[in-house]
């Protein structure tokens, strides 16, 4: 079995105008930097995007949001964007904002086949209006439904040709969640090689849950803030 | 009165040996810089990181090791690295001890507001509900008045909320206060130089001063 495919304009051929797509990362740390690219320089539009995260005005999904392109953004936090929050405030854009941990449990739901699940994230705030509510041992909890789409797009330090992934710190993030959610799975890794060299017990996100791999070029993983401690 | 350190100062005398933390974005974060002496905790950074170390130095920066402010961060002996629906059944499962994080407004029967200035400000939540929905103990750091010189501390919150009834205990540059179960704002300790007369023309929620309240050591 061989999943690689030559890069990220092959790997999102198929994607339309339109379509709804998960993109991995936490702020700009473990994004698909060349899919992002490839979506941009493809010009489609309208695109619902599940993501943490908008990106910063420059960079990450930011570049889709200067084009126009996303029609709809489902995240946790969108702060660090203005073009974001100019779109938002405008009408342009609409957003639905979804507390991360509950992001986080709709997502692996989606890719476990568990269509719901209570949490107590959100109740007694705007987050639960027209959600079932159930107490469990005491305490109030609200029902939350799985997330799905037709691709997810995922950014791994390593991969192997079967699509078995291993992720760099915490760039980790929502990445495995993600490739479970998607129909179609995309996986870019800085380093691709050949099934049998990565060790099976190190494996983050086996290869099932992966239909595309190609080994990216050019990363430049900008840090958002760079917080040193000077050297005595 | 305490300044921001001062604050995250008489919150870092909260932790106790063994604890996992949450610290968020703002005042809490500096509650790391005052950790006492003898006491071990872990901190649980949300993006996916348990152990938690200081800013890199600036040959060691690693774009992919930052902490949920998007700040670049190191590891310590014992960390580990995890994917985000990991780390909040850490949360959600009550596996974290202790949160502390900053609001815009508290209410006196523990509800909290940071997330959202309707028509203003739309940032999202991030995991903030998560965290005050699930932890056990959590402690709010913030400033007694907003930027308008109104209390924070409130009969009822006006904005949005994060949260409901889940706020134990509050550290402002006034003082510290407990969230009492039956509703009201407890006053445990003045900052230094504060009068309980100062504490109560800032206090717009009920607050109760049950006798000598003392000054803080801080």
């Amino acid at each position: 079995m061989n999943k690689t495919i030559k890069n990220a304009t092959e790997a999102i051929k198929d994607i339309e105008s339109g379509t709804t797509l998960m993109l991995g990362g936490f702020g700009l740390c473990g994004i698909p930097e060349n899919c992002i690219a490839a979506l941009v320089a493809k010009g489609i539009s309208n695109l619902t995007c599940i993501s943490n995260n908008a990106g910063v005005d420059d960079f990450g999904l930011g570049l889709l949001l200067k084009g126009h392109q996303i029609k709809k953004m489902i995240s946790s936090y969108v702060g660090e964007n203005a073009e974001f929050e100019r779109q938002l405030l405008s009408g342009e854009l609409e957003v639905d904002l979804i507390p991360q941990g509950t992001l986080a449990e709709r997502l692996r739901a989606g890719g476990a086949g568990i269509p719901a699940f209570f949490t107590p994230a959100g109740y007694g705030t705007e987050v639960a209006e027209g959600k079932e509510v159930r107490e469990f041992d005491g305490k109030k909890y609200i029902l939350e439904s799985w997330l799905k789409a037709d691709f997810a797009i995922v950014k791994a330090w390593k991969g192997d040709t079967m699509g078995n992934l291993i992720f760099k710190a915490t760039a980790r993030n929502f990445n495995p969640m993600m490739a479970m959610a998607g129909k179609i799975t995309i996986a870019e890794v800085e380093h691709l090689v050949p099934a049998g060299e990565l060790d099976p017990d190190q494996i983050h996100t086996p290869g099932i849950f992966v239909q595309r791999i190609f080994e990216g070029v050019n990363y430049e993983k900008r840090i958002e803030q760079r917080t040193i401690t000077p050297r005595a | 009165m305490l300044d921001k350190n001062g604050i995250a100062k008489r919150i870092a005398k909260e932790l106790q040996d063994g604890y996992y933390v949450n610290l968020g974005i703002g005042i809490p974060t500096l509650v790391a810089n005052y950790i006492p002496k003898g006491i071990n905790v872990v901190l649980q950074s949300e993006n996916g990181l348990l152990g938690m170390g200081p800013f890199p130095h600036d040959d060691e920066v690693d774009a992919d090791l930052i902490n949920a402010g998007k700040q670049t961060v190191t590891t310590i002996a014992g960390s580990s690295f995890f994917d985000s629906a990991t780390s909040f059944a850490m949360i959600r499962g009550e596996h974290v001890q202790l949160t502390v994080l900053g609001a815009m407004e508290v209410s006196e029967n523990g509800d909290i507001a940071n997330w959202k200035i309707p028509g203003k400000m739309v940032k999202g939540m991030g995991g903030a509900m998560d965290l005050v929905a699930s932890a056990k103990n959590i402690i709010v750091a913030m400033q007694h008045v907003n930027k308008a010189g109104e209390s924070k501390l409130l009969p009822k919150c006006s904005l949005p909320l994060t949260g409901v009834g889940c706020v134990k205990k509050i550290v402002t540059e006034l003082g510290v206060f407990d969230v009492l179960p039956e509703g009201g704002f407890k006053l445990l300790e003045r900052a230094p130089g504060v009068s309980i007369e100062q504490i109560k023309n800032s206090t717009a929620g009920k607050l109760v001063v049950e006798g000598e309240v003392p000054e803080m050591v801080v």
